[in-house]
């Protein structure tokens, strides 16, 4: 018999520190993670005022959380920050991509990752760590048409001079 | 993905002009407030012959109007070119794409994929912003279902949709310096060809086409400047201060300000043509995309005063859609 959502829930639920039935060895690393999602958003709470997502990209956006724009981009701004760099939905907080750019130039590492492509975001992994999704290389499960579509461009990419990933002059 | 101004034959009339070097024309179109096909119809048939194509809105400044896509269809039918928006705000990624498809199913050639204002700036705000993707992960989205035939998944389509991609850029806003970098990823992520938020700021506008122009990115894209045919000071002051990202210089307003209140609407339609007229000067800039908020009147006299009449035809006509796909797979 197919599982219905809610089957999947309970089986989820398993993984949870507190399921009752559990075996030690899962209930153990149930314990790890719940430990290390606190210590994750105690820390990067304080520091980043992040969100946790689960699929940390600080490293491409000037160490500014991108989650806290209140259109989740996690691209670069949208069109509508203000002219004195405010955000067009809070106007008396300075735009996330406007710090996140000005950040950035400011770093020693990382200055062109400002200029990466990054994937949608898995909403699966909200209130997660990233700690330990980096572990498990589930920070890196694309849905298959963007990874196939990432292959083909770099295709393109070493038979052209390159992709326009040059920051211009600043 | 590759950028796209070479490569495979144009997929709609926009594209067509574009690659032949032609300086094309766009127009918003004023948003429907009902159900009555017949004023899709009219606004359709009055642009009609005066401009390349036209942008149908989707819930613009986040207030519901008639859908983006059944407008797009009514304009496809009315015998103009329709660039069908389509916003990350109210739709999530599986909506997004049966979207895609819907459009290319009713006829659209063109689509414009944007981020789409935030729920605050309408008359719903207590909605639910869904921004499940970006802008850029649209525009990605788009170039998988129409060059890899299949959804975000992987699962395969039946029949690739087949539309010509475009984004949004807004060179006016900060930040400034970040801007060529974005539109890169943009062209990156799927955009083959961009509609730039309004220009008041022409040295802001040109430095941003010569920095694109230094990344080596006018060969993988093309460049739309919007151009407001204003009608008062108050018209103007109210995108300044209730637009956001529109940026009108003090010198601009001052401007304004001294022309008596009767002769504010020649004022705005002169400094409409100022602009034309200098954005045709800029190199690497391939059309400009007329945005006049109430009534489409000041375009229709706009691109007859600007001398940007007959538009032209596309040389060889286009591919259909159905052979479209049969060259590509």
């Amino acid at each position: 018999m197919p599982k219905n959502g809610m089957s999947r829930l309970a089986e989820a639920n398993d993984h949870s520190p507190f399921a009752s039935g559990a075996s030690s060895a899962r209930s153990i690393v149930g314990v790890l993670d719940a430990a290390l999602v606190v210590v994750e958003k105690a820390l990067k709470g304080v520091l980043f005022d992040c969100r946790m997502c689960g699929q940390c990209i600080l490293h491409s956006t000037g160490l500014v959380c991108p989650m806290r724009c209140p259109k989740n981009l996690r691209n670069g701004p949208c069109g509508g920050v203000l002219v004195d760099g405010h955000c067009e939905v809070y106007p008396d907080r300075s735009c996330v991509w406007v710090d996140a750019y000005e950040r950035s130039r400011r770093l020693p590492l990382w200055r062109d990752h400002l200029a990466r492509l990054n994937p949608p975001v898995d909403w699966r992994l909200q209130g997660t760590s990233s700690w330990v999704n980096l572990a498990r290389g589930r920070n890196r499960d694309a849905p298959a048409g963007w990874s196939a579509s990432e292959q083909s461009s770099e295709g393109v990419r070493s038979e052209s001079e390159g992709p326009p990933r040059s920051e211009g002059r600043r | 993905m590759s950028g796209s101004p070479v490569g495979a034959s144009p997929r709609s009339r926009l594209e067509a002009l574009l690659r032949a070097g032609r300086f094309v024309v766009t127009a918003e179109m004023q948003p429907s407030n009902g159900a009555d096909p017949n004023e899709v119809r009219r606004l359709a048939s009055e642009l009609r012959g005066r401009v390349d194509a036209a942008n149908c809105t989707d819930n613009p400044s986040a207030r519901p109007h008639l859908s983006s896509l059944a407008a797009g269809h009514l304009v496809a039918e009315s015998g103009l070119e329709p660039i069908v928006q389509l916003t990350c705000r109210d739709r999530n990624r599986l909506a997004l794409q049966a979207d895609l498809l819907g459009a290319a199913c009713l006829g659209v050639r063109n689509v414009l994929l944007l981020s789409g204002d935030h729920v605050s700036a309408g008359d719903h705000p207590e909605a639910k912003p869904l921004f499940d993707l970006d802008s850029l992960h649209l525009l990605r989205v788009a170039r998988i279902l129409r060059d890899q035939g299949t959804y975000l998944s992987g699962r395969s389509l039946s029949c690739p949709p087949s539309f010509f991609i475009g984004a949004v850029e807004n060179p006016f806003a900060p930040p400034h310096d970040f801007r060529p970098i974005r539109l890169a990823k943009k062209v990156e992520a799927g955009a083959e060809f961009v509609q730039m938020q309004l220009c008041f700021n022409l040295p802001r506008l040109r430095k941003f086409v010569s920095r694109v122009a230094d990344m080596g990115l006018l060969e993988r894209v093309f460049l739309l400047v919007s151009v407001y045919v204003a009608r008062s000071t108050r018209a103007l002051r109210y995108l300044r201060d209730v637009v956001p990202g529109i940026d009108v210089p003090d010198s601009l307003m001052a401007r304004f300000e001294s022309v008596p209140s009767d002769r504010q609407t020649e004022e705005g339609f002169r400094l409409a043509l100022e602009t034309v007229a200098a954005v045709r000067e800029i190199q690497g800039v391939s059309g400009i995309h007329l945005i006049s908020i109430k009534g489409q009147d000041a375009i229709l006299r706009l691109v007859e005063a600007a001398g940007l009449l007959p538009r032209p035809e596309p040389e060889g006509g286009l591919i259909a859609p159905e052979r479209h796909r049969a060259a590509s797979s």
